[in-house]
């Protein structure tokens, strides 16, 4: 994971991210923040200016070269879950495995593997319909991890959740930044925000802000 | 390699999508299946119709040749045939003494007459006059009794051999061979009866005949006629050489000059499958292609659905984009649901066909020709992926965060 990534949006912004960081993107709808997450995962390309991503300039490439990055090295987490309805917990959580080609046997085996790492072991063949909320974005942030990608990029993460849920998940995300995994999540929600380690602030295409957090909620990990 | 793997995962997601949507699935294919049990149903007829004309006419004989004055088929006008000499008798005899290449040769003359036993009756019999060579001569075969002899046929003896038809006509319930028949009043003899052999071509077959001695028909039913004369030749290889040796001895016999075109034709059955096939493949292009209309149809079922489908799966085509589907992955995946769709409907539609085409079989002997089978469903696939690949298409070019963004 070496390497910095230096991001410009619209109206001119650059930013560096490095491995093992916690942030969050904040601002109000219309700041331009889901634009500047579009492009961080590589769904979409900057209209000019340079997007490096492990040290590799990604800006040109074409869509395959970008699905095959999206699929190794970018974990996405969204608001709406959006599972397959269709699948159950296991076979949505290999769907990225799928895409990379990896053997029915050990497919099976690593989505067992991640989803026993969020606590859904015991849960492999319900289908979306059967969780609860928080338990979708479970199997969501499972489906994020299983390929073991670069960043975790997370939309509004708890924005469908009740409050308890949401701090449910966003404790998972701390403790998935403790063992390592660099975290970046785009929210409205400032208390959403104050879980980050450093928190970039948006408004109307520009960085306003860009700092780390002091006073930040943390859990105590076990 | 994973070409496989992305058909297996395209089947996999193509049959959950179908099970997940029963009714329509049910009514999509639904299209696919009538197209596919009318296209068979009709190539089964067509077949059908193509094997009753190829059995009538086996009753000509493959290897038999009719010297006559008309031609079987032609485009040109009839008076240019009409005033051509009459056949004559005396040819048979010349063309038994130089032809080298034949089998048997029989003159031929006919006329419809009416014939009675007892009370039973058969107004539109088939009288035919010839000599003893005629069984030989014109390849048919007896079911009971015997041909004429040469001198019962020389001596112009009241015999004959009758066909199947006047046999069943006549002799409803006994034994025909030794019983007197009436044959425009003049008693014959029955010494032999003739095999079955049905077709289209009734009259030309063995069955509406009445077979009586050449001396016997013109002395009672009139002299001066057409003949046509019958010739067996040795075997199909020396086909072509038997018919040049022939015309020359009928050239001889007619005295024709050395420019002179034939005032005579040398008909054979060739001429007859010659001349249906191209009908019979202009009917059956038709056919096929007013019943592919159907199929067509169905085709555009699938299409529709698929644009529906794809629609529907916006969120979640954008979803399998984010996490790493490429164009061509999402392109395989719809593709295989829309052939897998129609390969269903085809499969249906032959099992449907199958047992339909044994009551077309009732009215028309016929058989689902197993090409027919492959071709249909080769069919289903084309047309599944065809009318796939426009969705299939939209699907893959979506662009992931706006398919994300759809509600």
């Amino acid at each position: 994971m070496g390497g910095a990534e230096e991001v410009h949006a619209l109206r001119g912004v650059s930013l560096d991210i490095h491995p093992n960081e916690y942030v969050a993107i904040m601002g109000p709808s219309g700041s331009g923040k889901s634009t500047l997450m579009n492009i961080i995962g590589c769904l979409d390309t900057p209209s000019s200016g340079l997007y490096q991503f492990n040290g590799v300039n990604v800006s040109d490439m074409n869509d395959n070269e970008l699905a095959k990055i999206r699929n190794r090295e970018i974990g996405f987490v969204f608001q709406t879950f959006n599972l397959l309805a269709r699948s159950n917990a296991l076979h949505n959580v290999e769907l990225p495995l799928i895409y990379a080609g990896v053997p029915a046997a050990e497919r099976r085996r690593r989505a067992k593997e991640t989803l026993d790492h969020v606590q859904l072991g015991d849960r492999v063949h319900h289908k979306p319909n059967e969780l609860s909320g928080g338990q979708r974005q479970r199997v969501a942030i499972a489906r994020a991890l299983v390929t073991h990608p670069s960043i975790i990029l997370a939309d509004e993460p708890t924005g469908n959740l009740d409050s308890k849920t949401g701090e449910e998940i966003m404790m998972l995300f701390e403790e998935l930044h403790h063992q390592g995994n660099t975290i970046i999540l785009v929210t409205h929600e400032a208390d959403i925000a104050a879980h980050a380690h450093r928190v970039i602030r948006i408004r109307d295409g520009k960085v306003e802000h860009d700092e780390l957090v002091t006073g930040r909620k943390t859990y105590a990990t076990a | 390699m994973y070409f496989l793997n992305e058909l297996k995962e395209g089947l996999g997601i193509s049959f959950r999508a179908v099970r997940a949507n029963k009714m329509r699935s049910v009514l999509t294919t639904l299209g696919i299946v009538i197209g596919v049990v009318s296209v068979t149903l009709m190539a089964t007829a067509i077949e059908g119709v193509n094997r009753a004309f190829d059995k009538s006419a086996e009753a000509f004989g493959t290897d038999v040749l009719y010297i006559q004055k008309f031609p079987w088929v032609s485009n040109e006008d009839w008076s240019v045939y009409n005033n051509r000499r009459n056949i004559e008798l005396k040819y048979a005899e010349r063309v038994e003494r130089h032809a080298t290449l034949i089998d048997a040769v029989a003159p031929v003359v006919s006329t419809i007459r009416k014939v009675t036993y007892g009370d039973n009756a058969m107004d539109d019999a088939f009288i035919t006059g010839t000599t003893d060579q005629y069984l030989r001569a014109a390849g048919f075969t007896l079911s009971d009794g015997r041909f004429f002899t040469p001198e019962e046929a020389s001596g112009g003896r009241l015999v004959c051999a009758i066909g199947a038809t006047v046999a069943e006509n006549l002799f409803p319930n006994e034994d025909p061979v030794g019983k007197t028949i009436r044959v425009e009043g003049y008693p014959h003899t029955v010494v032999g009866v003739f095999e079955k052999q049905g077709g289209m071509f009734g009259r030309f077959t063995a069955d509406g005949r009445v077979v009586i001695p050449m001396n016997s028909f013109q002395t009672h039913l009139g002299g001066r006629r057409d003949v046509t004369i019958q010739v067996k030749v040795a075997n199909l290889k020396i086909m072509e050489d038997a018919k040049v040796e022939l015309e020359g001895i009928m050239r001889q016999a007619r005295g024709l000059e050395p420019g002179q075109a034939n005032d005579f034709n040398i008909n054979q059955q060739e001429l007859l499958t010659q001349a249906f096939e191209p009908i019979s493949l202009t009917i059956a292009g038709i056919g096929l292609f007013i019943t592919g209309l159907s199929l067509f149809v169905g085709g555009i079922g699938i299409m529709n659905i698929m644009f529906v489908s794809v629609t529907e799966r916006t969120k979640e085509i954008g979803l399998r984009k984010a996490v790493g589907a490429r164009r061509r992955t999402i392109l395989m995946q719809f593709l295989t649901e829309a052939a897998a769709l129609c390969l269903i409907g085809g499969l249906i539609g032959l099992a449907i066909a199958f047992p339909l085409s044994f009551i077309i079989d009732q009215f028309l002997p016929t058989a689902m020709p197993l090409s027919v089978v492959f071709i249909s469903i080769a069919i289903s696939l084309v047309v599944g992926l065809i009318s796939g690949f426009l969705p299939a298409y939209r699907a893959a070019r979506m662009d992931p965060v706006e398919a994300l963004r759809y509600e």
